[in-house]
């Protein structure tokens, strides 16, 4: 048995240590280290409420939406506030643009350069891969990187900047859409679809969404151009569907709120019998045997956040969350299984939670973001507000829940006097990549690392790398 | 390709990737084609280079070896100099090392060193409030020189840190300043008090702004989502931040202040200390911050003539959400 340690680990949204246990050429056990801590949640104590606007966004660069969304979330929770019907919809939009970016981003700029990798050499792939794929300099690069930008033009529109912005509000967005703008706006989102159909996809959006089984994805994918079916080439020769294998239940905490139903669903999902639960959020605990904090209550709403580097067990600046006494994995894999896609559906019950299924629901996912984003646009009503002025309630608790890209986000606050007196965040990494908890559990990644063939590469193996990546993981959030 | 062209090393330290989110989004053909245009390689970028581990720990290596010429060092992030002066809060993975470490070993290599970002420039908000972690910038704590280099440190070519500030700083901002360097072009000269390209921070965020109208009658929004200025009420610092905010488009035509919300001045050291950045703090009814080259009783003096002569259409539009006065007589018919 030997011990290796992996980092610094690239290509993902900030940093990532990963000690692995070797034996025979496989891992047998991991240890999954966030390094950095900035203390978010202790510069936050004690601040004017509204503050967390501005300061908790800038938790993460990658996803400042979704941390704006819950913290309006949060503070919208204390006031007993119903947000304009038009900022709801404007908030969508601008929340499934940055959502779908981050999609892309993990896609192109992270995830696939893998694959390029000198040591695929010998595969019959490899050519075409390579040229399109490799970092920085693969052909796809030029095509994505406009592509993106171009998304994010939503951001311009509709909430001044990205990231970082503070249009996102308790009452709803603080800029009115007029009728040229909306117009602007259905013409970024008409220029997504295309990029989508000509590039991911090499198909229209409706015949993507209209798979709904493994057959139909293998018949479709065969003599297809596109990215999404080079993915599903290399995934089989590759068998991606038997690596990263997770057991862990799969959570939602809803996505894309509004006065109705969410557009994807909540809920909790076993998956090994494919059975949904009802999502109590109650039965949330951070535990911080392993992490370098201090004890204390492990419930969001009473707990508090003390760094404690010198603490013998702790291995991460990561606290370890569970529900109802589980570690859960959190994602578009679990969004889409939970809100019941038939295709995510069909292959989970087949392979399971794997590196393969992990990017498949991401890819559907943001085929389905861009008819929501339009059908949201279309939706607005130009002569009425986006943001209603807030009666402020200086005391009380709320908590903010939503979906940021990575999985599942929530902000839990409390106030007194109009400050801010606790201020707890648990992030989808934090969920996905928790260290072990009190009776040595690991965490999700920690499991699906477990199995995992290295090879003689050791620390470099690549397979390693496919399992972290496709958790599509954001440390900066994870600690924060 | 390490030989030839302009080497850029890109570190993250306490940072929320943002500046590198904003990079990506750079420029017409994306930032990578940017980059080829000026010769600039990246040595090693964390979240977009292939090279892994080992192979990145290697490039640390040649560098501070003086095995791989440094033309560039970039931090993105602030220096979490905690616990006790150690740095622990932030670990390089795999270097059993902090990232305070590796920025004092690889500084002194560079011809230049660039903070992308306020947190890199001043501390930025991991500094804000208790600062917890002691996180600083490279060469300043907000407004005091020093930071993780110290207040002497000059880079190989003579330059101070050069400070990118913003939260996050435009693409353009970015870019342009890895361009000019590369190109030589950018000297001491070029940058502001702060360290900042004056390329931008000889502007104030205020400039083009698309509310200026109302700025020039006091004709000021009463609350979030309306049209008027937000200086009076709404805590707009863009008449005393630096920046072309308003005079180039962020995501394609937006801007702080074009979105609804006040500026923050997020390109000033020191904006993570401000308290409720969405109203205006006032004494006797008069804003505390004043456009920074204008004496106090002019300002006043000018205002209440101004707001004495706002025409209707900019009183009424400016505590609206969406036009209700359009200009009258459908603008400019030429008389027969
Ligand atoms: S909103 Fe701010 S930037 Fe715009 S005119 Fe008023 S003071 Fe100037
Ligand atoms: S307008 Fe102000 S807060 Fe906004 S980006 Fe510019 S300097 Fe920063």
């Amino acid at each position: 048995m030997r011990r290796i340690t992996v980092g610094p680990f690239n290509r993902v949204e900030g940093d990532l240590e990963v000690k692995l246990d070797i034996d025979d050429g496989a891992v047998v056990s991991a240890q999954v280290t966030a390094p950095l801590y900035r203390g978010f949640e202790q510069i936050l104590e004690g601040r004017p409420a509204l503050d967390a606007l501005t300061l908790a966004p800038r938790i993460c660069g990658i996803c400042s939406v979704s941390q704006s969304m819950a913290a309006a979330a949060a503070l919208r929770a204390v006031e007993g506030l119903a947000p304009a019907e038009n900022g709801t919809l404007a908030a969508n939009t601008a929340h499934a643009a940055e959502n779908a970016a981050d999609h892309l981003t993990h896609f192109y700029i992270f995830f696939m350069p893998d694959f390029a990798r000198d040591l695929y050499r010998e595969r019959s792939w490899y050519g075409l891969i390579a040229e399109r794929f490799t970092a920085m300099h693969g052909a796809c690069v030029a095509e994505v990187l406009p592509a993106r930008a171009r998304l994010l033009e939503i951001m311009g529109i509709l909430a001044g900047k990205w990231p970082h912005s503070l249009a996102f509000q308790p009452g709803g967005t603080t800029r009115a859409i007029d009728l040229g703008e909306r117009m602007r706006l259905l013409a970024i989102i008409a220029d997504f679809r295309s990029f989508l159909e000509r590039v991911v996809f090499d198909d229209t959006l409706e015949a993507v969404l209209a798979l709904d089984s493994a057959e139909a994805l293998d018949r479709w994918r065969d003599g297809r151009g596109g990215d999404f079916a080079r993915f599903l080439t290399l995934a089989d020769d590759l068998a991606l569907d038997s690596i990263g294998r997770g057991s862990a239940p799969l959570m939602s905490y809803g996505a894309y709120h509004g006065n109705a139903a969410p557009l994807f669903a909540a809920g909790v999902l076993d998956v090994t019998t494919m059975m949904r639960e009802t999502l109590d959020i109650g039965t949330i605990v951070e535990d911080v045997s392993h992490a370098w904090m201090q004890s204390g209550p492990g419930a969001p709403a009473l707990s508090e956040t003390r760094p404690d580097p010198e603490k013998p067990d702790g291995y991460s600046w990561s606290k370890a969350p569970r529900l109802a006494g589980r570690p859960v994995e959190v994602g578009a894999l679990a969004r889409q299984v939970i809100d019941g896609h038939p295709l995510i559906v069909d292959l989970l019950r087949r392979t399971g939670a794997n590196v393969k299924t992990r990017v498949i629901a991401r890819l559907i996912e943001t085929a389905r973001l861009a008819d929501a984003m339009e059908t949201w646009v279309k939706a607005f009503r130009l002569r009425e507000p986006f943001c209603h002025r807030p009666a402020r309630r200086a005391e009380g608790a709320g908590v903010g829940l939503v979906e940021a890209a990575r999985g599942s986000l929530g902000h839990w606050i409390e106030l007194s006097g109009d400050r801010i007196r606790r201020y707890q965040i648990i992030a989808p990494t934090t969920w996905n990549f928790s260290p072990r908890d009190a009776s040595g559990v690991p965490g999700p990644l920690e499991q699906a690392l477990v199995g995992t063939s290295v090879g003689a590469e050791g620390a470099a193996s690549v397979a390693v790398q496919h399992v972290v990546r496709s958790f599509d993981p954001c440390m900066v959030c994870t600690a924060h | 390709m390490h030989s030839s062209g302009f080497n850029v090393l890109w570190l993250q330290g306490g940072s929320c990737g943002g500046c590198t989110m904003a990079a990506l989004e750079h420029g017409a053909g994306g930032w990578f084609a940017a980059l080829e245009t000026f010769g600039i390689n990246l040595l090693w970028h964390p979240s977009v280079s292939e090279a892994t581990a080992g192979d990145a720990i290697a490039v640390f290596d040649d560098i501070a070896g003086g095995r791989l010429p440094l033309h560039a060092l970039v931090l993105e992030g602030s220096v979490l100099r905690g616990p006790n002066g150690t740095g622990r809060f932030n670990m390089v993975a795999g270097t059993g090392r902090s990232l305070f470490d590796w920025i004092k070993l690889l500084a002194p290599r560079a011809d230049y060193v660039v903070a992308v970002g306020s947190c890199a420039a001043f501390g930025g908000v991991p500094a804000a409030s208790t600062n917890p972690t002691d996180a600083s910038g490279l060469q300043y704590l907000d407004t005091e020189l020093g930071g993780a280099l110290g207040a002497g440190f000059r880079s190989r070519r003579g330059l101070p840190v050069v400070n990118v500030a913003g939260c996050a700083p435009h693409p353009g901002w970015i870019m342009e300043t890895l361009a000019a360097l590369a190109l030589g072009d950018l000297a001491a000269s070029d940058l502001d008090m702060y360290g900042r390209p004056k390329f931008y921070a000889d502007h104030l965020a205020h400039h083009g702004c698309a509310r200026n109208e109302f700025y020039e009658f006091k004709a000021s929004a009463e609350a979030l989502s309306e049209r008027g200025c937000l200086m009076e009420h709404l805590g707009c610092k863009a008449t005393q931040a630096v920046g072309d905010c308003n005079q180039r488009a962020w995501n394609g035509g937006g801007s702080c202040t074009h979105g609804g919300f006040a500026c923050i001045a997020c390109t000033s050291p020191g904006f993570e200390s401000g308290r409720n950045y969405l109203e205006t703090a006032k004494l006797a009814g008069i804003p505390v911050g004043l456009p920074l080259d204008m004496p106090k009783a002019w300002f006043v003096a000018l205002a209440a003539l101004s707001k004495s002569a706002t025409p209707r259409r900019v009183r009424a539009n400016a505590t609206a959400d969406h036009i209700v006065a359009p200009p009258a007589g459908g603008g400019g018919r030429r008389k027969p």
